[in-house]
């Protein structure tokens, strides 16, 4: 299908096609209710609440007051509503404001100012400098007498430079008065979201130049949220409008992230509504066999002889009823509540605020937090991400001579400065190099300032070297290239740029020197992209060394290189790159190929090195989170070689002896298919080594692999700790991290540009860096931070705790359900198993949402051991990772104790208060206050740290348990009427409550000290040592220490467990110094061996379950 | 300039235990499960409850309690293979007697209480068979839908209605020491509040008993409900399916070799369902009746908790060796 759209005719294409107005809205006003309400209950613990609270309308089955289910129901549902309507209200109203942004729009032959959302496709819409294209347009016409245009694209495809864009042929040259009148027609396909293809036809209608069909590409649009640079103005045909744009239809409504917790819980929500339907059956069961052998002799209960027909089915559903309190609703309001809550935290941590830009971290998406605290792979991006993405020149090194050396900084070298100022001749040609062998584009500011505007970050660095070294590109017009020189001005002539590319490793130009006529080529590239083409008999070894002694700082170095040409040379080379350029077969080829025969015999000038500084803190947040048992896989876009130097100098990788790096490369699928192959084998060998191996992997090898030998390259993936990724598009990024998720791990990704936002949204956690590259990393991502560094502690820090609230949190408020769900089935068994509640509505309500949540929601204060501990031994984030805290078993170990403790209200219970004493309201306070005692003491035990918050909400809940129900106990209606007065005067209520808490507690407390004491967690023994004395706050200092201490600290270091498949085995050894002491520490050899062993094999098991 | 001024704030903000809450920095203790604690509360707790299990224990026994059976003994022993159709006979005559011998002096007042067992007053049916707003307000209120079946008949409202006040316990006892008859306080049996606040003054029995089904007890039409205080105690249901309610109060002491002779009318069928009817009297104490379960459960803990507190003794010093 194709659209044709005819442009300036303000008629047809009304109907046809929509107008600009963009919605991101997902309601209005009226479908809001029914689609928000569907929503909902598209979620199976809705659906399940939903019907027990149809199901409670039903008199004669429901034990309790439907209110108590219907109306934290409908609280649950008004919060989540109003929190979507809230945010819908919020995109409706960005949405407005660009809608009604005023544009300049030609109807009827004038241009009128009209707002944007009314703007048809066929109109010529008119844009000036620094104007936001306000819908995807094909130009037409542009200030620029060669019709060209810049645009910044970063919102589209994250790209800062500027690209050029150029009007089609046709409409070359045409009046700009008559822009206005033009009329034609453009072909083109139907909107898609492909933002690098457009295959139109445009063709112009009398009295324009009326021939052929003038082909359209990408080249000749400009696509929405674009912005229009260093052009006066532009104009061009609206083709896709509103939400019909590439940028339209490529905007998805992310989809929500469910945490591994949050995945957990539901399994075990799924669990134990199995459970209950077993329970539910089989009381069910038995109260029928009940109800027809014994109830039926029991006249006082008058069962009629005949029943309806869904007689059967009565009891069941009471018991179904009476269960259905199992999956706690508070739960959800609960988790929803701390989660924002741990959202907040990071918001208002200002350990994470980066003070030079004044950045506070911020968390967009409320809901994952528990999910840092168990990732296993982080995706980085590496420039500005890793680095600060800010080029600076360095050093330099110019014919044997090195400038820099000793200041650091070539640009303060008296040496080169004096070479500059007295014109040396060699210094001038690698200056002159530095400044015009680009593809830079430089900008005179209005102040009288030259901006540059660069494709890479290293011409931009190169350039303004030049220019403080009084070499400044000042001006480009057109062809001709104006350079100021120590106040002269010097023209060239621009002739050719041979394109940088990934296999050539080097671009130059080819410039006529308008002075005395000279063709010269400049070139500048990789090391061993021009050094081998250095002319015979020049000397290359000082520039070799130059570059490896740069490469061992960290510097990007490229050399600079020049030869003169002749004229006929050049120009019967000329013809050869014009045929090359126009071939339609294996054209990339061609053109290296044309080039190779101009790129020759170099006079090589020199090297420069550049520097990408590593932000603060970047080696060491590594390797604590390398430690923490994160791998670290680096997705770039970068060269191979600088992404390895980053690597090398940020702790990534170990250097040669220690660590290994090896190559999958290769053009075709055989290659490709062997390198991997032979990469994998080494793998699997080494792997036994402590050896740190780490794949190098760059786009063109990766595409294949991810295609052909997916199998291969998992199996890779999950063996290599680390990898690096360059020449990654980002898709591949992309798809990287939906290789590794489909494995099963947490990922997160982080990076600051556009280019890093796919993988961002598509990662289990999307972390952006509000960094230089703009905000729209920072905006599609889950968190934003400021600095790199500020992983670390948003990992262990905020991740681990808000892990191990929730852990604390989800499977306490299963038992607390549990508990009271217990006592109701024992309950059913002394009362003739008929479905009767113990207790009454007004109590079971408040239990649930008030009694046991509170106390409960403080928990988002606690820590089980300090910031500190945590960040000197990240090692036990393992516990998060392998989900330690919350899976099958420690569920089973709360419901466990929920049983225990169900059982111990309800038996003493109902024998402290038998006989005369058994009152059904009075026994039920009995069971009722004896679960909240309990509930006390054991977020008591539970708790790690007391702030005097969790005092009050504790013991607090506790009197305000016993208040609330004086106050009910005061009403004269209520059931309660009397009854809490009643029993506070008995000294055998008191009596009954201590010995349900000492029996209670009693063999949890025993359980737990038992544990905490013999067969200590990692995270037990730190809280032990931590709190005993302190020395181990201060690992620095350990190794002096006696003995005692470190036997604490060795297993620990050692153990930690990295073991993720049975045939996988830490490729890294701890850090040298945790292994040397441990080695020291005499601790006998076979106990924290077990304990590995211990730990790995539970690992493996958490990682089948 | 501003630099300074922030900073100052932040410092000055670094106090408010607001900013401490944010950056989570709240003042903590952080208890640790230490040994000499750990042992210290289980000896704490075995010592504390070790000796009031035992002085709730002697509370217990200070408490005289008889309990006799009657609901076999007073079946003639013509009717013993079918005791249902013996209870469902009018002509049978049903009283009968049962003698209680004192072997502790018992202390006035002697609370009387019939004991029910194997009778289910917290079925579900039986429990929502009432209307509170009723048995308060009378005949004029008709939301008594979960009386259903006793909610009328013959087309006219009961009072009280359903099934708990239907099934109203009826036999009656006289107590007889030596010659004498013993004085029984049938009054104040009843909660205080449920005779001021749950059950109306203005509420007589209406239509009670006159439908098809007869159940339990009767109730006489011109008295009250709120001083009906059989139906108040009956119908404050029993959530164990053995109970005993208060039936009245022998306000003389009872002296040892003392016997006392019960007549009682033994109306009440709980022979249909196995159910066990006996009659106790007892004294009471601040501890209430006869309950040996609090004293021994209190010394099981209380031992429980020394022998643990021992085993992590002997434990600890073990390691610390």
């Amino acid at each position: 299908m194709k659209r044709y759209v005819y442009i300036n005719d303000n008629e047809s294409s009304h109907k046809l096609y929509c107008d600009n107005r963009i919605s991101n809205r997902k309601y209005t006003v009226l479908n809001f209710l029914p689609k928000n309400l569907w929503e909902q209950f598209g979620r199976f613990m809705n659906q399940y609440f939903l019907l027990i609270a149809c199901l409670q309308l039903w008199s004669l089955i429901t034990p309790v007051n439907p209110a108590s289910t219907w109306g934290p129901l409908i609280f649950i549902f008004a919060v989540s509503a109003s929190k979507e309507a809230w945010d819908d209200y919020n995109r409706y109203f960005s949405d407005k404001k660009a809608n009604e942004k005023l544009v300049w729009v030609v109807r009827q032959g004038i241009r009128k100012h009209i707002q944007a959302q009314d703007i048809h496709v066929g109109n010529i819409v008119w844009l000036r400098e620094n104007d936001e294209v306000p819908c995807d347009l094909v130009l037409i016409g542009t200030s620029d007498p060669q019709g060209l245009c810049y645009v910044e694209t970063s919102a589209l495809d994250g790209e800062t430079d500027l690209k050029t864009r150029v009007i089609p042929a046709t409409c070359m040259g045409i009046d700009f008065e008559l822009l206005h009148k033009i009329k034609g027609v453009i072909e083109c396909p139907n909107p898609d979201k492909d933002i690098r293809r457009f295959d139109a036809n445009l063709r112009l209608f009398p009295p324009f130049i009326d021939n052929d069909v003038c082909p359209l590409t990408i080249k000749n649009t400009i696509l929405q949220s674009c912005y229009l640079r260093n052009t006066e103005w532009a104009c061009g045909v609206a083709v896709y409008t509103g939400n019909e744009t590439k940028l339209g239809m490529s905007r998805g409504i992310p989809e929500p992230k469910l945490t591994a917790m949050d995945a957990m819980i539901d399994k075990l929500t799924g669990a134990i509504f199995v459970f209950q339907i077993v329970v539910v059956m089989v009381l069910g069961i038995a109260g029928n066999v009940w109800k027809d052998t014994e109830a039926r002799k029991q006249w006082y209960v008058l069962y009629p002889l005949e029943g309806p027909w869904y007689e059967l089915l009565v009891i069941p559903l009471r018991f179904e009823l009476l269960c259905s309190i199992m999956i706690p609703i508070s739960i959800k309001v609960s988790l929803d509540l701390v989660k924002s809550l741990y959202a907040k935290f990071i918001d208002w941590d200002s350990e994470m605020i980066d003070y030079e830009t004044g950045i506070p971290s911020h968390a967009t998406n409320t809901a994952i937090s528990e999910d840092l605290g168990q990732v296993e792979y982080i995706m980085t991006d590496k420039t500005g991400t890793l680095t600060e993405n800010r080029m600076i020149f360095r050093r330099c090194c110019i014919s044997g001579v090195f400038y820099g050396n000793e200041s650091g900084d070539a640009l303060k070298d008296t040496k080169l400065l004096n070479a500059v100022a007295v014109s040396s001749p060699d210094v001038v040609q690698f200056v002159t190099v530095m400044a015009i062998c680009n593809t830079v584009i430089p900008i005179k500011s209005k102040t009288g300032a030259i901006l540059y505007k660069a494709q890479s970050q290293d011409e931009d660095a190169l350039v303004n070297a030049a220019a403080q070294l009084h070499m400044v590109y000042a001006n480009k017009n057109a062809n001709i290239l104006e350079i100021r020189f120590n106040g002269s001005v010097i023209k060239y002539e621009l002739l050719e740029i041979l394109e940088f590319t990934s296999d050539r490793k080097r671009m130059s130009v080819v410039v006529k020197d308008c002075q005395n006529g000279k063709f010269v080529l400049l070139s500048k590239g990789a090391d061993e992209a021009i050094l081998p083409y250095a002319y015979d008999g020049q000397q290359t070894r000082t520039f070799i060394e130059a570059v490896e002694q740069y490469a061992q700082l960290g510097l990007r170095t490229l050399c600079l290189a020049w030869r003169e040409l002749k004229e006929d040379e050049y120009q019967e080379w000329s013809l050869m790159f014009k045929e090359a350029s126009s071939t339609l077969v294996d054209r990339e080829w061609r053109i290296a190929e044309v080039c190779q025969r101009l790129e020759r015999d170099f006079e090589v000038l020199g090297v420069t090195a550049i520097e990408d500084r590593l932000q603060d803190g970047v080696p060491e947040t590594i390797e604590t989170l390398r430690k923490a048992g994160i791998n670290f896989w680096m997705l770039t876009g970068d060269k191979q070689n600088t992404a390895i130097q980053i690597a090398l100098s940020c702790n990534f990788i170990s250097p040669e002896p220690k660590g290994q790096l090896l190559l999958i490369d290769g053009k075709t699928e055989d290659e490709v298919c062997r390198s991997l192959e032979r990469v994998l084998l080494t793998m699997r060998i080494t792997s036994s080594e402590p050896k740190d191996v780490a794949f190098v992997v760059d786009g063109w090898a990766l595409e294949i692999a991810l295609k052909h030998y997916r199998k291969v390259f998992t199996e890779l993936a999950i063996l290599s700790r680390t990898a690096i990724c360059c020449r990654v598009t980002p898709s591949q990024k992309a798809q990287l991290v939906e290789l590794l998720k489909s494995c099963d791990y947490r990922t997160l990704a982080i990076g600051d540009g556009g280019n890093d936002v796919r993988m961002i949204q598509q990662a289990d956690i999307g972390v952006g860096i509000s960094g230089r590259e703009g905000l729209q990393a920072a905006r599609a991502a889950d968190y934003s931070i400021g600095k790199f560094r500020f992983l670390k502690r948003l990992i262990l820090v905020h991740g681990r705790y808000s892990y191990n609230r929730t852990a604390f949190l989800s499977q306490y408020s299963f038992y607390k359900s549990l508990v009271i769900c217990f006592i109701q089935i024992f309950f059913s068994f002394i009362s003739g198993v008929s479905g009767t509640s113990l207790f009454n509505s007004v109590s079971l309500m408040a239990y649930n949402v008030f009694y046991t949540s509170v106390p409960v929601l403080v928990s988002v204060l606690d820590k089980d051991l300090s910031e500190g501990t945590v960040m000197q031994h990240p090692q036990i984030l393992f516990y998060c990772q392998a989900g330690r805290l919350l899976n099958p078993s420690t569920f089973a170990g709360w419901f466990g104790r929920s049983l225990f403790h169900a059982i111990v209200v309800f038996v003493i219970t109902i024998h402290a208060y038998a006989y005369e004493k058994s009152e059904m309201e009075e026994l039920s306070m009995v069971a009722l206050s004896g679960c909240i005692w309990l509930q006390a003491f054991v977020v008591a035990l539970e708790t790690n740290s007391f702030t005097i918050l969790q005092h009050l909400a504790i013991w607090g809940n506790l009197v305000a348990f016993y208040v609330i129900n004086w106050i009910i106990s005061a009403i004269p209606a209520s059931g309660m009427y009397t009854i809490m007065f009643r029993l506070c005067r008995q000294p055998s209520y008191w009596i009954t409550m201590f010995l349900i808490v000492a029996a209670g507690m009693g063999p949890v407390l025993a359980l737990k000290y038992f544990r905490y004491t013999y067969r200590p967690s990692k995270i037990n023994t730190l809280q032990q040592a931590e709190r005993m004395g302190g020395p181990i706050l201060t690992l620095g200092n350990i190794e002096p220490q006696p003995r005692s201490i470190e036997k604490e600290v060795s297993p620990l270091s050692i153990t930690q467990p990295k073991s993720r498949s049975p045939v996988y085995e830490p490729l890294l050894s701890d850090s040298p110094n945790s292994s040397r002491k441990s080695m020291g520490s005499g601790t006998p050899f076979d106990f924290f061996q077990s304990q590995s062993r211990l730990s790995s094999s539970y690992s493996r098991n958490c990682k089948d379950n | 300039m501003s630099e300074t001024n922030s900073d100052r704030q932040r410092r000055g903000d670094r106090e408010s235990a607001f900013y401490l809450f944010t950056q989570q920095r709240l003042p903590a203790c952080k208890p640790v499960l230490t040994p000499p604690w750990v042992i210290t509360i289980y000896f704490l707790v075995g010592f504390i409850f070790v000796p009031v299990g035992l002085f709730t224990l002697r509370a217990s026994h200070s408490v005289v309690e008889i309990e006799e059976r009657y609901d076999i003994e007073c079946v003639p022993s013509q009717f013993r293979n079918d005791k249902v159709s013996y209870i469902q006979d009018d002509s049978v005559p049903k009283n009968c007697s049962l003698l209680f011998k004192v072997d502790k002096y018992m202390k006035a007042p002697i609370y009387i209480y019939y004991q029910l067992e194997n009778y289910y007053q917290n079925h579900r049916r039986y429990v929502r068979s009432r209307s509170d707003q009723q048995l308060l307000h009378g005949r004029n209120f008709h939301g008594t839908s979960y009386c259903q079946p006793l909610e009328s008949s013959n087309n006219r409202p009961i009072v009280p209605c359903g099934l708990i006040a239907w099934s109203l316990f009826n036999d009656t006892f006289t107590f007889i020491r030596g010659k004498a008859l013993l004085k029984v306080n049938r009054t104040n049996i009843a909660w205080k509040s449920d005779r001021d606040h749950k059950f109306g003054k203005n509420v007589y029995p209406f239509n009670f008993q006159n439908g098809t089904w007869i159940g339990g007890g009767k109730l006489n039409p011109r008295i009250p409900l709120s001083n009906q205080e059989d139906l108040i105690v009956w119908m404050r249901i029993s959530a164990l399916p053995s109970f005993r309610k208060l039936y009245g109060r022998i306000e003389e002491d009872l002296d040892v070799g003392d016997y006392v002779v019960v007549q009682l009318m033994n109306d009440y069928n709980t022979y249909s369902f196995g159910g066990k009817k006996k009659l106790v009297l007892s004294t009471s104490n601040w501890l209430g009746g006869k309950n040996d379960f609090l004293g021994l459960a209190y010394v099981f803990v209380g031992s429980s908790s020394l022998t643990v507190a021992i085993v992590f003794m002997l434990l600890h010093l073990r390691s610390q060796r």
